[in-house]
């Protein structure tokens, strides 16, 4: 039996996600950055990120994600990606394309960045526009077109909801047109802004079903030339997602300030002491620390899943959304119909196609951070 | 350019650029890295994967496992390659083609 300090087995973390900073040019409203962004500053220095590059490889990290934010916002980005190359890192910047010039990707081709995922809101200047609250469509299409120029394998990133999710076989045509070789059409996870915006979100059965049958036939026309992965959102499954493949099990995302958490989204846990790279190393954070041993193993669980035959598949879900959605972050994720809780998801569900009266969508700008932050909205039960 | 030719012994595998093969002391294999993900090789495909440089045949490739395992392993390279020639980890050209 594992305990919870002394877990059976702890793996070497595999993938680092890198959020170099919480500026962002654009104001997605289902934005995976918590929603007290503005209120985390103190990014880490050049030195600091590439001690901390250096320690995640030496334990076994190897998928590298420079994310945020806007990582292009940080000047320090080619001299961060040329150390990720002489580690042995493969490299992926994940952005919005806001900045990505022909000067700056040429360098970072040199600096030997690996891939590029570019971030797409809708396949029309209108909605993409809207739902970024920038002006970046054209802007966009361009940068897909300097990417290829480059000969960097692009992955195209559109995350889905009920406001687009109708426009998919336009979004899977404006891939193919600009040349990239996926295409992930992920569904908003209800996190941080895409949670305070959930009610908007959310897509109904019916949309989900024809999604599902419009990518299905795009991908027997299309082929092996692009690769389209759809994740629906998981409210309309029966089981949870595995999430992360497990806690502290593969995963390691270091926060612009430095803290070092299993998860993005896991910084919305109470009574959490996550550590920070400024005062830990990364091995101590990742075998020592209580809050990546937290839910190793099983015995942090709870009925129902405790005693359930399907605890080793799903590992009760995700703890996040357990604790966002049932104000316990030992609770089966109420995703599951096991649990007690489950009625919150379907009544989500089925609230869904009906956007909140007197409630706007949110967009994620510094100023609603800031407001958020003074008032947080209700934990248990989404936001509703 | 690089063909979608089927494998063949006169013909030249290679990793394509979209892939990047390396040794990973910490996983104690060779992994297969892409965009979003990575494939840990068992010993025999990392062996026959790090093989296709763009220069050597499949036959050059067979030839030199069949020495380094000490038995005829024809059969199970080209197996392997024919599978990761469908998941495109593989592309083919030519011999003497330009790469």
């Amino acid at each position: 039996m594992s305990t919870q300090a002394t877990p059976a087995t702890i793996t070497p973390p595999l993938w680092l996600l890198a959020e170099l900073t919480y500026t962002c040019p654009l104001h997605c409203v289902f934005c995976s950055n918590p929603v007290d962004f503005a209120t985390h500053r103190n990014e880490l220095s050049t030195d600091e990120w590439i001690r901390v590059l250096t320690e995640a490889r030496a334990l076994g990290a190897v998928q590298l994600g420079f994310s945020g934010g806007e990582p292009l916002t940080r000047d320090d980005l080619e001299t961060l990606v040329a150390e990720a190359r002489r580690l042995g890192y493969y490299s992926n910047l994940i952005t919005s394309g806001v900045g990505l010039t022909e000067a700056r990707i040429r360098r970072l081709k040199d600096a030997g960045l690996d891939h590029i995922q570019l971030s797409f809101q809708d396949s029309t200047r209108e909605l993409n526009d809207f739902l970024s609250h920038t002006r970046t469509f054209d802007l966009k299409r361009r940068t897909a077109a300097l990417i290829r120029a480059h000969g960097f394998p692009m992955v195209l990133n559109c995350v889905i909801h009920r406001l687009n999710i109708d426009h998919i076989g336009r979004i899977i045509d404006l891939a193919v047109e600009i040349g990239a070789e996926y295409l992930e059409l992920a569904n908003a996870q209800y996190y941080g802004w895409a949670l305070l915006n959930r009610d908007h979100l959310i897509p109904t059965r019916e949309q989900v079903a024809t999604a599902q049958d419009v990518v299905a036939r795009a991908r027997e026309r299309i082929g092996d030339k692009l690769r389209i992965l759809l994740v629906i959102p998981d409210y309309f499954e029966r089981r949870p997602k595995r999430c992360m493949n497990g806690w502290g099990s593969v995963f390691l995302t270091v926060c612009p300030d430095g803290t070092a958490l299993p998860c993005q989204a896991a910084r919305v846990l109470p009574d959490m002491q996550y550590p920070s790279v400024r005062r830990s190393s990364v091995r101590e954070i990742w075998y020592e620390s209580s809050a990546f041993n937290r839910f190793r193993g099983d015995d942090w669980m709870t009925e129902p899943c405790r005693s359930c035959p399907e605890k080793q598949m799903d590992l009760g879900g995700c703890r996040c959304q357990a604790y966002l959605l049932t104000g316990n972050a030992n609770a089966a994720d109420p995703v599951c119909d096991k649990s007690p809780q489950h009625g919150i998801v379907t009544a989500a569900v089925a609230a869904g196609g009906t956007s909140p009266p007197g409630r706007p969508l949110i967009f994620r700008t510094p100023d609603e951070s800031r407001r958020l932050a003074a008032t947080p909205p209700p934990i248990g039960s989404g936001v509703s | 350019m690089t063909e979608r030719l089927a494998p063949a012994d006169d013909r030249v595998p290679a990793i394509p650029p979209l892939f990047r093969l390396q040794w990973e002391d910490a996983q104690q294999s060779y992994v297969l890295l892409f965009p979003e993900g990575m494939i840990k090789l068992n010993r025999s495909g990392g062996e026959i994967l790090r093989r296709c440089d763009g220069r050597l045949t499949q036959g050059a490739v067979i030839a030199e496992l069949n020495t380094a395992f000490a038995q005829d392993v024809g059969a199970d390279v080209r197996a392997f390659l024919a599978l990761a020639t469908d998941k495109g980890w593989v592309t083919w050209r030519p011999a003497g083609a330009t790469p």
